[in-house]
């Protein structure tokens, strides 16, 4: 038998999966925009109203504010501290390399509810759970990592041989770092950056379990809001999602010129 | 989405020549590796510790949370229902992801584009899936008034039950499943392919012993990490599932007891189990694999995607 | 021992999107013959070769095999065997198992296998490898394994695509002395790629230069080497110096006689040229002979500007009054910045037919 048959059996899934997409996205968005809308295949009616009574009811300004807040705060903390880690392990002999990477690793691997619970337990002790500063310490747990592993691989292509050669030519250590080591991880800081920003703004569980009133990211809100359906139209509650959509799609664009979407899961060939 | 973007597995087992350089090395790594220290093992131990410190945390080390959540039906049925929307669900994931991955192994039409789109539901999140399924497969939604118009007397019901569940994990999982078995497939050499065949072959033989081999060891990581994944689910079960019955998962239980019960205790019992729980799947699809793997290693190419 | 073939014969066009890889490619070969497609990087070499074994559709054309037509046939029904450049052995499977491989396709009994598959071992000096995997194995014994493993099946055809590409020096001069015994005692039939000219000239019986999907010649290694008949051949196959002349005259017999300049230059014409043609004088560094006769009709005379000592001889870099620079190796040392005089020998000289424009003058 020819591959033809099996080619296309495929292929019409995939576009089954992505019409399944489509028509996912789709009802969210033509939802927002509908003044009613009722078993029809399009609205009767249409208007934006729902977004200014999303902005208003949902208390947008606020929720928006948070979630800038934590997701730069994390980008910023897991760049800061994920750089000079990931450096080090793709440029020293690192004893205990292994069992390292391992320790990185367990927070990507387990899933957020399982380690959520006792690590908001630990938090609320403390008296940090609800907070602003606990949403971005719990979150910083599993994008850590993530940075770490980022940026791996793009240390590893660069050459110890350029850092030497400054050296040879008479650069301080500081002066390598700046004017050789910083410009040449800039693609690797910037595709990190991009990919931890957006998982950070999605990023559901651990912020669901450590955010209190004041503290709550656009993907919580919208949780309680879905969660809470009938208590607000529903047409307001897909405003507030079209929203945090245009926000995941706007970074995702960006970062999507950086990254190939097979980059954007684990890979599997190191493991 | 949480686990996505490049992730190393394991330890890499590259030598570096030694450098004695400044031995700043270690130092770097310091306040990154406190930080999973601090934030991540000592709460998971500390987890531990209280669920086996059952009430207010007076009096000694017991079991009694265990005893107490394995002999309440109500409780212990979560693992049931989790496992009947985990398995079912991670094998079908990996089966459809592994099929469309091999077949699109040397490229497809709209290849981009398409691999773009399937981006799209992990970076979006399991919320804002939940609830477009909820528009899109509700009753009222597009799906149901196609079927209404072909012919169906009534609507199916597809959300705020099982099949909702099953719909939102396989609508999250499977682009993740599959983008990675794509990356895995397409960095095998095709050169093995083309000598399989010429050595007379027929398509099939070649995936049977050339390609399967060389893939099941991925095919098995991906499956794990699906099942890890399905194992934990919340959101979808909450908000496309039936939270109080159908589909109240194990995650659901330990919520619940946590922000509800306010009881930490057997909140964190519950975690450990579905902790434990994780890592027996893990496990299992783990020695599958040692059985699968063949000796020999795979030489993989860069991965041309 | 292999199924012998009377003769093989295609015509193939290929293209990529609008790129054009081979144009109208056309060969017949012959039962027993070792044929070599030669050709720089990118010019459709491992195309062609793949579209002979079934692996890429061809765009147009045709391939016969003793009067069967087989361009329709997938390539596990062909009973074609081939070496790959990379090897591309399973790299889960044990020597043996590689080597046993095509014979478990084709259902032989398990003990036959064993014994064919040992007698392949000892053929390509292996014995006792069947356990390891192809990732313990130094190059040059995966080379083997890889020939091995085509071997076993008896091709009716063997296509090697440049098998030694990724060996050392002296490996690779030991590996092609071995591909030519199996050649020989198997009296296989062999398209062998290779970008290499001595790998082509040492192993073949016929040489086919190509260039951007085209044949540019096609016969025996002497020919190739000493009768080039275009530009292209001539500079792939070492011809260093070249001199635009214009043609005065002939023999019969083949010589040509042109005039570059100031300078005669007679020598065996690839092609007839008649008087006024334009026409290019080729010869190799190692035909030019250093001199001690005047100028005349093929002695030049210049000052050297560079030598160059490669053990054995010397590499001389002589420029003429004209401005032009001759290379010549010689076996004696001469002074940089000396007058010498160099003989063309008239029996050495090529005279091609100048292509305007498409030129290949390095
Ligand atoms: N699948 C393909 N799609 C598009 N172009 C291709 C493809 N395969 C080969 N080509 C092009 O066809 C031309 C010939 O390729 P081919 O591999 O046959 O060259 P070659 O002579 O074997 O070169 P080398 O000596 O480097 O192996 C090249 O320009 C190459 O870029
Ligand atoms: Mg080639």
């Amino acid at each position: 038998m020819r591959g033809g048959g099996w080619r296309l059996a495929v292929f019409c899934f995939v576009l089954g999966f992505v019409l399944n997409l489509v028509g996912i996205v789709g009802h969210v968005v033509v939802s927002s925009f509908a003044r009613r809308w009722f078993a029809t295949p399009l609205p009767p009616d249409w208007t934006t109203a729902w977004y200014a009574y999303s902005w208003r009811e949902f208390q947008l300004p606020q929720i928006l504010t948070v979630t800038v807040v934590v997701a730069g705060s994390v980008t910023a903390l897991a760049l800061l501290l994920g750089f000079p880690a990931a450096w080090a392990l793709a440029r020293r002999d690192i004893r205990a390399k292994g069992a390292l990477l391992l320790l990185y690793f367990l927070p990507l691997l387990i899933p957020q509810m399982t380690y959520g619970i006792p690590l908001a337990t630990t938090l609320y002790r403390y008296h940090i759970g609800g907070t602003i500063v606990g949403v971005i310490l719990a979150n910083l747990v599993p994008m850590l990592p993530l940075a770490i592993f980022i940026l791996l691989p793009f240390f590893e292509q660069i050459s110890v041989n350029l850092e030497w050669a400054a050296r040879v030519h008479g650069a301080s250590r500081f002066q390598v770092f700046r004017r050789v080591v910083l410009p040449l991880a800039v693609p690797g800081l910037l595709t990190a950056g991009l990919l931890i920003l957006v998982t950070t703004v999605a990023n559901f569980e651990l912020t669901f379990l450590l955010s209190g009133a004041g503290s709550q990211t656009l993907v919580v809100a919208l949780y309680y809001a879905v969660f809470a359906a009938g208590m607000r139209p529903i047409y307001s509650v897909d405003a507030m999602a079209v929203i945090y959509m245009a926000i995941v799609l706007a970074i995702l664009l960006v970062a999507l010129r950086f990254v190939r979407p097979t980059q954007m899961v684990f890979r599997l060939d190191r493991g | 989405m949480r686990t996505e973007a490049a992730a190393a597995a394991a330890p890499l087992a590259k030598v570096r020549p030694a450098r004695r350089l400044e031995g700043a090395g270690p130092a770097l790594l310091v306040p990154s590796a406190l930080y999973v220290l601090v934030m991540f093992v000592y709460p998971f131990c500390y987890g531990v510790y209280l669920s086996l410190r059952p009430g207010k945390g007076e009096g000694g080390l017991s079991v009694a949370n265990y005893l107490a959540f394995f002999l309440d039906p109500w409780q212990a049925r979560t693992i049931w229902v989790t496992l009947s929307l985990a398995v079912p669900n991670t094998v079908l994931t990996v089966l459809l992801a592994l099929t469309v991955a091999y077949v699109m192994r040397r490229g497809i039409w709209l290849e981009r584009t398409i691999t773009t789109l399937l981006v799209l539901p992990i970076a979006l999140g399991t919320v804002l899936v939940a609830e477009g399924i909820n528009g899109f497969y509700g009753p009222k939604g597009w799906l149901n008034q196609l079927l209404l118009m072909a012919g169906l007397p009534d609507p199916i019901r597809l959300t705020h039950n099982y099949t909702g569940v099953m719909i939102a994990l396989f609508v999250q999982h499977f682009p993740f499943c599959f983008l990675m078995l794509l990356g895995y497939i397409s960095g095998i050499d095709p050169a093995l392919e083309h000598a399989a065949r010429v050595l007379g072959a027929r398509p099939w033989d070649v995936f049977r012993r050339v390609l399967w081999p060389l893939i099941a060891p991925g095919a098995a990581i991906a499956f794990a990490l699906v099942f890890v994944m399905n194992f934990g689910v919340f959101p979808s079960a909450v908000l496309v599932g039936q939270p109080a019955g159908a589909t109240r998962t194990i995650a659901i239980a330990a919520y619940q007891q946590a922000f509800e019960h306010y009881d930490m205790s057997m909140a964190s019992a519950i975690a450990v189990i579905m902790g434990a729980g994780q890592l027996v799947g893990l496990i299992i699809v783990l020695l599958l694999r040692g059985r699968l793997a063949a000796t020999g290693v795979a030489t993989m190419g860069a991965g041309k995607r | 021992m292999a199924e012998q073939i009377g003769s093989l014969h295609f015509r193939l066009t290929k293209r990529f999107g609008g790129k054009t890889v081979l144009d109208d490619f056309a060969l017949e070969v012959r039962g027993r013959e070792f044929v070599t497609f030669l050709g720089p990087s990118g010019c459709g070499k491992s195309t062609a070769l793949n579209l002979l074994a079934g692996l890429i559709p061809p765009s147009a054309g045709e391939i016969w095999l003793d009067g069967t037509r087989i361009d329709g046939l997938p390539p596990e029904r062909r009973g074609f065997g081939m070496v790959f450049q990379n090897y591309a052995l399973f790299p889960h499977l044990t020597v043996f198992q590689n080597i046993a491989f095509g014979l478990e396709l084709r259902g032989w009994p398990r003990a036959e296998i064993a014994g064919r598959v040992r007698q392949m071992l000892d053929l390509v000096q292996l014995p006792g490898f069947e356990d390891r995997y192809p990732g313990q194995l130094s190059g040059g014994q995966q080379q083997r394994v890889a020939i091995a493993r085509a071997l076993v099946i008896q091709p009716r055809l063997l296509l090697l695509d440049e098998p030694l590409s990724n060996l050392d020096a002296k490996l690779r001069l030991e590996m092609r002395t071995e591909i030519k015994r199996l050649h020989a005692d198997l009296g296989l039939t062999c398209i062998y790629v290779t970008h290499d000219q001595a790998e082509a000239l040492s192993l073949s019986d016929r040489v086919v230069v190509m260039r951007e999907g085209r044949v540019m010649q096609a016969g025996t290694p002497a020919e190739i080497h000493d009768r080039p008949q275009n530009l292209f051949v001539a500079d792939f196959m070492g011809y260093r110096n070249f001199f635009s002349l214009t043609v005065t005259g002939g023999d019969p017999d083949g010589t040509v006689v042109g005039r570059a300049g100031p300078l005669t230059l007679a020598g065996r014409g690839a092609a007839p040229l008649p008087p006024g043609a334009a026409g290019v004088a080729a010869v190799r560094p190692e035909d030019v002979a250093v001199t001690g006769e005047p100028p005349g009709p093929n002695v030049l005379r210049g000052r050297v500007r560079l030598t160059e000592y490669l053990g054995r001889e010397y590499d001389l870099e002589v420029i003429l009054d004209s401005g032009q620079t001759v290379k010549a190796r010689v076996a004696q040392p001469v002074a940089v910045g000396s007058t010498v005089g160099l003989r063309l020998p008239a029996e050495r000289v090529v005279i091609l037919l100048s292509e305007d424009g498409g030129g290949g003058i390095p």
